[in-house]
């Protein structure tokens, strides 16, 4: 029952060599001063919380970025030719630029830069990298959502324009909800790696969930449950993240005619 | 068409502001404008560092706050405590020059190579962080005088007796004193036993890894054969992993400085004043005393 009380007891026999004593007390001993002393599990729910905190940060950027992009590149392609847009060309040309730098460096080296370089007087690692990973997932996000309104059949554009509805009424009703449900596989696989990549940010000073693993680490000299337990939490994360995603799945499809 | 390109802009715009006014918000500080190299203008350059009393008029980086970088896995200089706080000499030190300066200290827990950019970046006003003095780190901060005096150590498996000890050119012998080609020393990135390291036995045979800790880790596991590093922490580390043991050869003799951006002799001054009054009056031995001898 009283958890502490053994953890002491067989704490003591592994200091002093106790023959006595066996695989799953040392297992227990090494469990306990990962979490349980001292309430360590506080120091990874809160690290848990920052690592929630940065991903719906960099969710909120990531996505705006992205449709942003993704309008401005799908508007540009699916002009008629001989119809080009000057202005247009340009900031297509600005998007595309940002897209290539993006997916053309590695995350760990644009959050260096950020946190070195870019933002070197600021001390909000956290929101550093937030930022950071928005812009990142922007121009993922970018690709995913102009790959979902490029495969829709011009038709449909067509269809509504000439049903007297205008460019945005037309992409609300028509095109939007169309494209939408066939990305949103896609969506959440970026969504997750970015859950994921948040681990990244305590590179630059960032105190989010590994960052917390990694003080209990050094404390206590044993790598094993910490770096376990972690990797649980984001597993767990992402089955419920997952599972919301399933949800919005299911009720996309209740219209579906099958 | 025409409605699309009005808003496309718009928006662009409109992002445009939002990121600028990011920066502003995260990246300003009134009272420190990138940086420091021309900062001193407002400094008093005949400050002396033992007058006491009043130092020369000091600017930090948030005004009443004195900004402090290390990286917290350097026990007993610097280390975490079970609700996250940094602890340890140098925090304390530090403490005790916020206080004699009336300032309030805040202290951030960063990578080690981070920390030594940071201060030079203007993001921190000092460095605590059992710095040694070094020429070619002097070129880029300024120190303040020692408050301590650090040995490298080398930490081998109890029982592996295949380092001897030292030479003059800081190469790790063995027992008939020739040079060890075959081996693999962990030591912290970014740190002077880094660099001995890397000029004795060449990269291939260092391995930098995050911290001392991590070394240590590493060394358990097998992965080095021993880990350099400073002779606090090095205790600490061996105090808590049975099976470890330091080598009676002290590697290279280090003063701990803290330091501060270079050119930002008003700041230096003033802890220099500050720090000098605590070493005088013992308080510096008295923290000290309470991490190492308390072990």
């Amino acid at each position: 029952m009283d958890l502490a009380y053994y953890y002491e007891l067989w704490r003591g026999m592994m200091l002093s060599k106790d023959p006595m004593l066996e695989g799953w007390q040392v297992f227990f001993v090494r469990f306990y001063q990962a979490f349980l002393e001292n309430d360590r599990w506080l120091q990874y729910l809160k690290g848990a919380g920052t690592t929630l905190y940065v991903t719906a940060m960099a969710l909120c950027i990531g996505v705006a970025l992205g449709v942003l992009v993704a309008v401005i590149r799908t508007a540009h392609d699916q002009q008629r030719p001989g119809n080009r847009n000057f202005v247009l060309g340009v900031i297509n040309l600005v998007c595309k630029v940002y897209v290539t730098i993006i997916r053309g460096t590695p995350m760990m080296v644009q959050i260096l830069i950020m946190g070195m370089v870019i933002f070197s007087s600021s001390r909000n690692y956290t929101l550093v990298g937030a930022l950071t990973l928005g812009i990142n997932s922007g121009a993922y996000v970018a690709e995913i959502i102009r790959g979902g309104l490029m495969s829709l059949d011009p038709g449909q554009m067509e269809a509504g324009r000439s049903l007297g509805l205008n460019y945005f009424d037309t992409m609300r009703f028509i095109v939007v909800p169309q494209a939408f449900k066939a990305i949103l596989p896609s969506l959440g696989n970026e969504f997750i790696v970015l859950l994921k990549d948040t681990s990244m940010i305590s590179v630059i000073g960032g105190q989010e969930l590994i960052k917390a693993a990694r003080d209990v680490i050094n404390r206590t000299y044993d790598a094993m449950f910490p770096l376990l337990g972690s990797a649980f939490v984001y597993l767990v994360l992402v089955l419920i993240f997952s599972y919301l995603q399933g949800i919005l799945e299911r009720r996309l499809r209740q219209s579906d005619r099958r | 068409m025409k409605l699309m390109k009005k808003l496309g802009a718009l928006l662009l715009a409109l992002t445009m502001a939002v990121a600028l006014a990011a920066c502003s918000d995260t990246g300003s500080n009134p009272s420190q404008p990138g940086g420091g190299e021309g900062e001193p203008s407002k400094s008093v350059e005949s400050a002396e560092p033992n007058q006491g009393g009043e130092p020369a008029a000091f600017t930090t980086i948030e005004e009443g706050k004195l900004l402090m970088c290390t990286n917290a896995a350097f026990p007993p200089y610097e280390m975490t405590d079970d609700s996250g706080n940094v602890i340890g000499i140098d925090p304390e030190i530090a403490q005790a020059i916020a206080d004699k300066l009336g300032l309030e200290l805040v202290i951030d827990d960063i990578d080690f190579d981070a920390a030594l950019i940071s201060v030079q970046e203007n993001r921190h006003d000092v460095i605590l962080a059992g710095l040694t003095y070094r020429e070619d780190r002097d070129l880029v901060m300024d120190f303040t005088d020692s408050y301590a005096t650090g040995y490298q150590v080398i930490i081998v498996n109890e029982g592996d007796d295949r380092i001897a000890g030292t030479n003059d050119d800081l190469e790790l012998i063995d027992k008939d004193g020739n040079k060890l080609e075959d081996i693999q020393i962990g030591v912290q990135r970014g740190t002077t036993g880094e660099t001995f390291c890397q000029g004795a036995h060449g990269v291939d045979h260092v391995t930098s890894l995050d911290n001392g800790s991590v070394a240590v880790q590493a060394l358990i596991n097998g992965q080095v054969d021993c880990v350099v590093i400073d002779k606090g922490p090095a205790e600490e580390y061996v105090k808590n992993n049975p099976g470890l043991t330091i080598l009676e050869a002290e590697y290279v003799i280090e003063d701990y400085c803290a330091a501060v951006d270079e050119g930002n002799t008003a700041l230096l001054n003033a802890i220099n004043g500050a720090l000098n009054e605590l070493i005088a009056d013992g308080t510096v031995q008295k923290i000290m005393d309470r991490y190492i001898s308390a072990g």
